[in-house]
């Protein structure tokens, strides 16, 4: 099953952060007084980043499943900008910058290296995290990322996808969305913004390595995000979780909306949330309230030229046509909510 | 400090860097008035004892609606439950069962003996209240509290008013009703039962400092109806009020009831209970504008009870009555039409409103008497000062609700007056309406249905017909309210902040914001269910 457990009838249930009708061990691990906070006050991401948040979400989670003991090995990127100009930091926790492309690759090494000193009888058992944004996940870092699954290095890369190239002022990346725009795919033109027929889903990607464990998550459900960190590190082996992260700055969203707007792009069938397993897919988030994409689409700058006086009905119609294929591909139909 | 080749700088943490500047908008945790709250008419605070009874607390929700009202397990059983009528909880499924879960908790006090902590200390003040109905009882409670010696004097030989002598058993069973005013004996009020009072300023020559008028209205209005001799027209409040003696009113096998509201329900429901094979309302308008409750009308209805709307009684015989029919006119007003029918009928009860008996203040100065009612200003004060009035004398609107909210309301200013205080109404905090919170976060559940009991037990005993909850499903109903605009430690903006800027107190002591971190951002308000932080813009 996923992250909702299924209790008894508790007010707000697990959709919470907390719920002091629940005990403690119930709670999400950012309820926690005594969370790791991986990400500390006083970084510069811009207000409402959800980057930063899905970080602080997963690693806390990660730090809390593996008894803290974990590095972190993290690319180029947003992440690793707002929260390391030299010399300060952000990070409360055993933190490497490698370069742009090669993150996985590095993730690899420290794995190797923790691997050789143990068998030499040194040091416990440090698990290794690597994480990077979309672009240096899903194209610079495409290829060492490929060979770190082949291998299944015992490594879980996390990648946070804003969909874009983000730190370096908003250019398309392969995970930016069709009809998007970017500073690269402007909004010129019969078709402005991303075309439709490109980029490349990672984590089906990552399935076709049959690695142990691959999952996608979002910023709005923190209880199936933490669940599946949680797991991730129960597993040894290549493990990938692709997380939502809306970028206040790239999409054109008020900073309060990160987390709503994360929600929409679930409950609209455009982003699915599931977990598999070497290759199979064992559970999905189900939509709870479906919604048309308009409702996503609409309070996001990026897609304002669908908008204007001449609504773009047929692209509109098309990226409402993917989100179908989504939920008929992945089975995200609302199902009863039970109690 | 001897560094690594290539490092000129000791490393630092980002806590140097003060993020708070960049802020242009502050967010600030409030308290909203929830719906329920602002609805009820005794100014319960609902949302609050909600929250003690979710958690299964039951004593302490007890005790905290019990600040404002005495009566919950009457409450929980007549009141007409407006809060639920405004919950927010209905944009999502349906209402919370609040009145369910008051009952609930009042039938546990009974159960465990639980009685009010005990009152202030005593202020040597005595204040007369005349009449133990709601409004009286209520007064006398809040007065109690208060540190003055409340004495009932009640003109009745037993205490409660219309919730003994109007509303039937089936739906208030008496037990309940002695439970909860021996509650309030036992807190120090003082009843002198068989007291009339016939003249207020003489009474109040017993030592009293102030009076609360309470005496309900209990004078039934009649119609002209032209009767022979033989036949038998009846007036509702006696026919209910003789339910309480030693034999029951004779009403015969078919009776005709003449009215609208309330209590005409409540008298066919109790002769068809008596054994009449029929029981028939006459009314002169639609059912739309009857005063009735539509959920009372629908009880009468499966009772068997039948309803004439647009019919007015022309005369009464001896064993049937005359009926015209009515039409409405463009206006709405019913007009006689000249048709007319015969019913068979053995008795005719008017149940037509009620006025009340103001003949025990006429050696009172200064008072106003509008429409059979008096009048009183927002602190419940006559034009006499020192002498108060509430409940059904004072007003339109006549619940038992009501009258337990201006007993409250008259015993706040009576403790002002005798203090030689003005009293300073509580600034309200804003609505908490449903588009300030955030619905995602609640999950799905329909609200909880109570018992009902079986027809024929309705048709033929005075058995309560309501049932109550049971403790899980008055959990359950508890649970279901969202605590609309009031924290419920939910951690939501402890764990949504991108900014670790929202500092969690621990449990019962809520959240602080940190804003030498707290970039503004406002996910925290948005991501709030209850909507209990606001956005405020920074000055500068
Ligand atoms: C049949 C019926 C059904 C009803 N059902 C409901 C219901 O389901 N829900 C609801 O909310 N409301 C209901 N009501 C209305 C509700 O009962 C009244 O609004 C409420 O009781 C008014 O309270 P009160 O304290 O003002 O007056 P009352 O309850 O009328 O009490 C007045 C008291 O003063 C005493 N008294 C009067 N004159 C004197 C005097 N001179 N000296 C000493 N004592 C005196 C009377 O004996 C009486 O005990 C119903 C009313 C009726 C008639
Ligand atoms: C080899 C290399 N090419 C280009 C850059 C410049 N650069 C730094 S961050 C970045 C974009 C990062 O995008 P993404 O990985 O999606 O992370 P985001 O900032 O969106 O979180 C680029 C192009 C670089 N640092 N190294
Ligand atoms: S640009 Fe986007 S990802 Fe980068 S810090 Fe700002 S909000 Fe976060
Ligand atoms: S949900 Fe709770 S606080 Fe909100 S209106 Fe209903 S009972 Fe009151
Ligand atoms: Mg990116």
């Amino acid at each position: 099953m996923n992250g909702l457990q299924t209790v008894k009838f508790y007010q707000t249930g697990t959709f919470t952060v907390g719920n002091r009708l629940l005990a403690p061990e119930e709670r999400s691990v950012q309820a926690n007084m005594q969370r790791t906070n991986s990400i500390n006050s006083g970084h510069r991401a811009c207000q409402g980043c959800g980057e930063a948040l899905g970080a602080r979400y997963a690693i806390d989670a990660a730090m809390n499943a593996t008894d803290r003991q974990l590095i972190a090995a993290n690319a180029t990127g947003c992440l690793e900008v707002f929260s390391t100009p030299y010399p300060e930091t952000s990070w409360q926790i055993p933190w490497i910058h490698s370069l742009f492309g090669n993150t996985a690759a590095v993730a690899t090494g420290i794995s190797a290296a923790i691997k050789v000193k143990r068998q030499k009888g040194q040091g416990g058992d440090v698990r290794v995290v690597a994480q990077g944004g979309d672009g240096g996940t899903t194209d610079i870092g495409f290829g060492c990322l490929s060979g770190m699954f082949e291998r299944n290095d015992d490594v879980l890369y996390i990648c946070y996808d804003n969909g874009g190239y983000m730190n370096t002022g908003v250019q398309r990346s392969s995970a930016t969305p069709p009809a998007a725009r970017t500073a690269t795919t402007m909004p010129l033109g019969p078709e402005p913004g991303n075309p439709f027929g490109q980029g490349k889903f990672v984590p089906a990607i990552a399935m076709a390595h049959e690695i142990p464990y691959v999952a996608t998550a979002t910023v709005a459900d923190l209880r199936d995000l933490e669940y599946k960190v949680a797991k991730a590190m129960g597993m040894r082996g290549a493990r990938y979780i692709h997380i939502l992260v809306p970028c206040p700055l790239g999409w054109g969203t008020a900073s309060h909306d990160t987390i709503r707007m994360a929600r929409l792009a679930k409950e609209t069938g455009i982003f699915p949330v599931f977990e598999a397993e070497h290759g199979e897919v064992k559970s999905v988030l189900a939509i709870r309230r479906p919604l048309p994409v308009e409702e996503y689409l609409r309070p996001q700058k990026r897609y304002a030229h669908l908008f204007g006086k001449n609504p773009a009905v047929e692209t509109i119609a098309h990226i409402q046509a993917l989100a179908d294929k989504n939920i008929r591909k992945y089975r995200l139909q609302a199902r009863q909510e039970g109690h | 400090m001897d560094k690594p080749f290539a490092i000129t700088l000791n490393p630092g943490s980002s806590l140097a860097n003060r993020t708070g500047s960049w802020r242009t908008f502050r967010p600030e945790y409030v308290d909203r008035l929830p719906p329920c709250n602002a609805t009820c008419p005794a100014g319960e605070n609902i949302q609050g004892w909600l929250f003690h009874a979710e958690s299964g607390d039951y004593e302490t929700a007890w005790r905290s609606l019990t600040e404002n009202n005495p009566l919950p397990a009457i409450m929980g059983r007549v009141c007409y439950h407006p809060c639920e009528g405004a919950c927010n909880r209905q944009h999502i499924d349906s209402a919370v069962g609040i009145n369910s879960v008051e009952r609930f908790l009042g039938d546990e006090a009974i159960k465990h003996g639980w009685q009010f902590a005990p009152a202030a200390a005593a202020s040597g003040k005595r204040v007369l209240v005349i009449g133990s109905g709601p409004a009286g009882l209520s007064a006398a409670y809040h007065l109690t509290r208060r540190g003055h010696k409340a004495v009932i004097y009640e003109a009745a030989p037993l205490a409660g008013g219309m919730m003994r002598f109007g509303i039937p058993k089936y739906r208030l069973p008496r037990e309940v009703l002695d439970a909860e005013i021996q509650r309030l004996l036992d807190f120090g009020v003082e009843l002198q039962l068989r007291t009339k009072v016939t003249n207020v300023a003489e009474a109040m020559q017993d030592g009293f400092d102030a009076v609360f008028l309470g005496v309900g209205a209990h004078i039934a209005k009649r119609a002209y109806i032209p009767a022979g001799d033989a036949s038998k027209v009846l007036d509702a409040v006696a026919v209910l009020r003789g339910m309480e003696g030693e034999a029951a009113p004779m009403l015969g096998r078919k009776v005709v009831v003449y009215g609208g509201g309330n209590t005409a329900i409540d008298v066919a429901r109790t002769a068809k209970r008596l054994g009449a094979e029929e029981a028939i309302i006459v009314y002169r308008r639609t059912r739309e504008k009857m005063p009735a409750h539509d959920f009372e009308v629908e009880d009468a209805l499966q009772e068997g009870i039948s309803i004439k709307w647009l019919s007015t009684i022309k005369e009464a015989g001896e064993s049937d009555i005359m009926v015209e029919k009515m039409a409405l006119d463009d206006k709405g007003f019913p007009q006689p039409t000249g048709e007319f029918e015969r019913i068979e009928a053995d008795s005719v009860v008017l149940a037509l409103g009620q006025d009340t008996d103001l003949s025990l203040l006429e050696n009172v100065p200064g008072l106003v008497v509008k429409d059979g009612m008096i009048e009183v200003d927002g602190d419940m004060m006559t034009g006499q000062p020192g002498v108060f009035a509430g409940g059904d004398m004072a007003g339109n609107e006549r619940t038992v609700t009501v009258a337990v909210g201006h007993g409250k309301k008259a015993a706040r200013a009576i403790d002002a007056w005798l203090r030689g205080e003005q009293c300073a109404p509580a600034a309200k905090n804003e609505l908490a309406t449903f588009e300030r919170m955030n619905p995602w976060y609640y999950s799905d559940a329909p609200k909880t249905v109570r018992p009902v009991l079986d027809i024929i037990r309705r048709q033929s005993t005075f058995e309560e017909v309501l049932g109550g909850l049971d403790e899980g499903n008055a959990l359950f109903e508890a649970r279901r309210c969202m605590s609309c605009g009031n924290c419920f430690e939910c951690d939501n903006c402890y764990g949504v902040c991108p900014d670790n800027a929202v500092i969690k107190l621990g449990p019962g002591k809520g959240f602080e914001f940190n804003l030498d971190y707290c970039k503004g951002c406002g996910i925290c308000a948005t991501e709030c269910p209850c909507g209990a932080i606001r956005m405020v813009a920074e000055e500068n």
